[in-house]
């Protein structure tokens, strides 16, 4: 699999590290919904087709990225850097 | 400062090597004398950094991704947004950049001691780097001055192209004698000297 780093290029995913499924949100942390915070920490969509999710570069240029993945065929259709992502509120949580 | 004792020890054997007979396809150096250190920008200080590192080396940097310029034994270039290697032959490239780059501007780190700079130059450079590294080496894909930041397995590195057929390597010091070892193993084919 290549993942099209926004700032080195395409590269192997050997350089890279899973981070996490980049859709779910944090309950605010005053909250002491055990149901949300379970959900939060274990619940998983796993869907079929296009996922977003954290990668971090750890063999390039070390910086976090958010990329939409078919979790079918790994066909990557976006990559951008998750900073952009999170300012946007489009990113999750952080990583 | 100069690091005087080098990592590479016992390895480091000056001479022809591997299918030296056919000829001599690398010339493989490390370079002691040199200091290396990261510069890196806050969000929205970029160009004043790449200002900085201008004044202080004469290497002015377009701000793209990977962007650099060498000229003799200085050199410098991008490697992650916002993030910059200085490398020049003084022992006080630190204390200048750090005069040069205020904290409000960007931060200073002094890799000198951390990473081992190894020079590989010869016409096979390409092709002995390819085997070792998953990124286009062609001058189109990787051109003159630029500088990326890959593994080899698990060993980091720092490349930057400083002419056709040039490239400096900057590897963690503590993996370098490994490093150096494996990259001869890689160049035995086309003959290779230590210098």
């Amino acid at each position: 699999m290549i993942i099209k780093c926004p700032y080195c290029g395409p590269r192997d995913v050997i350089e890279f590290t899973y981070q996490g499924d980049a859709t779910r949100q944090r309950p605010d942390p005053a909250s002491t919904d055990q149901a949300a915070w379970n959900a939060y920490v274990y619940d998983r969509a796993n869907p079929m087709g296009g996922h977003r999710e954290f990668w971090l570069h750890s063999g390039g240029c070390r910086q976090h990225l958010v990329v939409t993945r078919d979790m079918a065929t790994h066909v990557i259709s976006s990559v951008g850097f998750a900073r952009d992502a999170v300012a946007s509120g489009k990113g999750g949580d952080r990583p | 400062m100069a690091e005087p004792q080098s990592p590479l020890g016992h390895t480091f054997v000056p001479g022809d090597h591997g299918n030296s007979a056919g000829g001599i396809g690398l010339v493989l150096t490390e370079r002691r004398d040199v200091s290396i250190v990261q510069v890196t920008a806050w969000r929205g200080t970029i160009p004043a950094v790449l200002t900085a590192i201008g004044d202080v080396t004469g290497l002015n940097l377009a701000d793209k991704p990977g962007a650099g310029r060498s000229a003799g034994e200085k050199s410098a270039f991008g490697f992650a947004p916002g993030r910059y290697f200085v490398v020049a032959p003084s022992a006080d490239l630190e204390d200048r950049l750090r005069r040069a780059i205020p904290l409000e501007t960007g931060t200073i780190i002094d890799l000198t001691h951390g990473r081992t700079a190894i020079r590989v130059k010869g016409p096979w450079s390409e092709w002995v780097l390819s085997k070792l590294f998953a990124i286009d080496f062609s001058e189109h894909g990787f051109p003159v001055g630029f500088g990326r930041a890959t593994l080899h397995h698990d060993i980091h590195a720092n490349i930057q192209r400083t002419d056709a057929e040039t490239f400096d390597l900057y590897v963690f010091r503590t993996f370098a004698r490994s490093f150096w070892q494996t990259l001869g193993h890689a160049a035995a084919e086309v003959g290779y000297r230590v210098e």
